[in-house]
């Protein structure tokens, strides 16, 4: 357990601590529903807030530092926020199945609507109405992900040195046009190697 | 059958560049679908990419869309299989053994080094996207408006997107009257 670091993200994501009440089996059905249903209503993007809803809040399957810890780990690993902490709370409540029934539950309905969406695209797509109200969501849907990523820049930034990581990844992949592996392999392991851990002694640099 | 091992090998590959959201996997999404296998075109992905933004669940379930284009419903349960798959593993084996470093001083330098990065790729996705995305005045005025809104209020963007769309008929559409 590391409480200081739980404490930090818990900060940063300016959740409060809501305990777990159950501690006893979970059925496997009962984590697919829940997971289904998060699935499913989760509409406009922010799929964490409706997790921590459903499971610290509703079922009290999990307490807001474990969530904050498994945000913790599913933000450094890849993989999207919601299908990894799928995968992290469906294994804490009941293991392997827990974990595949929630990773399925909550793709299953999103999966089945742009599907739908897909085929209505693809056969009416190239009508002039149905591209000039695509071009609007285009275009909001741009401003909501650069809402998304500066929100999530300003509560994880400590340093001015972070900028300048973000400038290189940015730089690397947008400019010199590098693949994301070789730009996420050489500024993640020069940032890595910045914060690395430093004996309270060997603080000045 | 070639077409769904492209598949598989293209949305396995796009998996694992997924660190910190499904947009940092954008910049190699459209060099990949767009310019190696022309399976769909620019314009065509970014519409795709924004219905998926707004539809419940994670936000990268437009990539179905992609695989009943190329191949149908095998074509939608490989690149299912072959996206999700690899990072649930990871989450799955990471997550045990992460939660069991607690201790590792490393663990601590990881995730904070890769906080930055992460950012960086999603800027890099923005970018990317929003050359497809923004292409003219009215256009740049809806994303600014959007942008605006969502970082001084708690509205759900689902409103914000809806109201584009509208915005978008509207602006951009066929004059009806």
């Amino acid at each position: 357990m590391l409480p200081k670091a739980m404490s930090d993200v818990a900060a940063k994501t300016g959740l409060s601590p809501v305990p777990s009440a159950t501690g006893n089996d979970i059925p496997v059905r009962s984590i697919f529903l829940e997971f289904l249903f998060i699935g499913a209503t989760s509409f406009g993007g922010g799929v964490v807030a409706y997790l921590r809803d459903g499971l610290v809040l509703k079922r009290r399957w999990v307490d807001d530092q474990e969530f904050v810890e498994y945000l913790a780990i599913s933000q450094s690993l890849p993989g999207l926020n919601a299908t990894n902490m799928a995968v992290l709370v469906g294994d804490r409540l009941r293991g392997l199945r827990g974990a595949l029934a929630a990773l399925f539950a909550i793709c299953l309905p999103g999966a089945i609507l742009m599907m739908i969406a897909g085929v209505a695209y693809h056969a009416h797509g190239s009508q002039p109405m149905v591209t000039a109200v695509l071009k609007g969501v285009a275009a909001a849907a741009i401003g909501l992900i650069l809402a998304t990523t500066i929100q999530l820049g300003r509560k994880s930034f400590a340093h001015a040195y972070d900028l300048v990581f973000v400038g290189l990844t940015v730089f690397g992949v947008d400019q010199l046009h590098q693949s994301v592996p070789r730009v996420l392999i050489v500024v993640g392991i020069l940032a890595i190697l910045w914060y690395r851990p430093r004996k309270p002694k060997q603080t000045a640099p | 059958m070639t077409q769904l091992i492209s598949l598989l090998r293209v949305f396995s590959y796009l998996s694992i560049l997924t660190v910190g959201g499904g947009l940092a996997a954008f910049p190699e999404m459209k060099n990949l679908v767009v310019n190696v296998h022309q399976w769909l075109n620019f314009t065509q992905l970014v519409h795709l990419y924004s219905m998926g933004q707004v539809s419940p669940g994670p936000n990268m379930m437009m990539i179905v869309a992609i695989g009943e284009w190329v191949a149908g419903i095998p074509g939608v349960i490989v690149v299912l299989l072959a996206f999700f798959g690899p990072t649930a593993l990871l989450a799955f084996f990471i997550g045990r053994l992460w939660t069991r470093l607690a201790k590792w001083p490393w663990r601590a330098s990881i995730e904070r080094g890769l906080t930055p990065v992460s950012i960086g790729l999603l800027l890099a996705g923005c970018l990317s996207f929003a050359r497809g995305a923004v292409t003219d005045r009215g256009t740049a005025a809806i994303a600014v408006v959007v942008l605006l809104v969502l970082l001084s209020s708690k509205i759900n963007p689902a409103w914000l997107v809806l109201a584009g769309a509208i915005a978008g008929g509207l602006a951009f559409g066929p004059k009806i009257v």
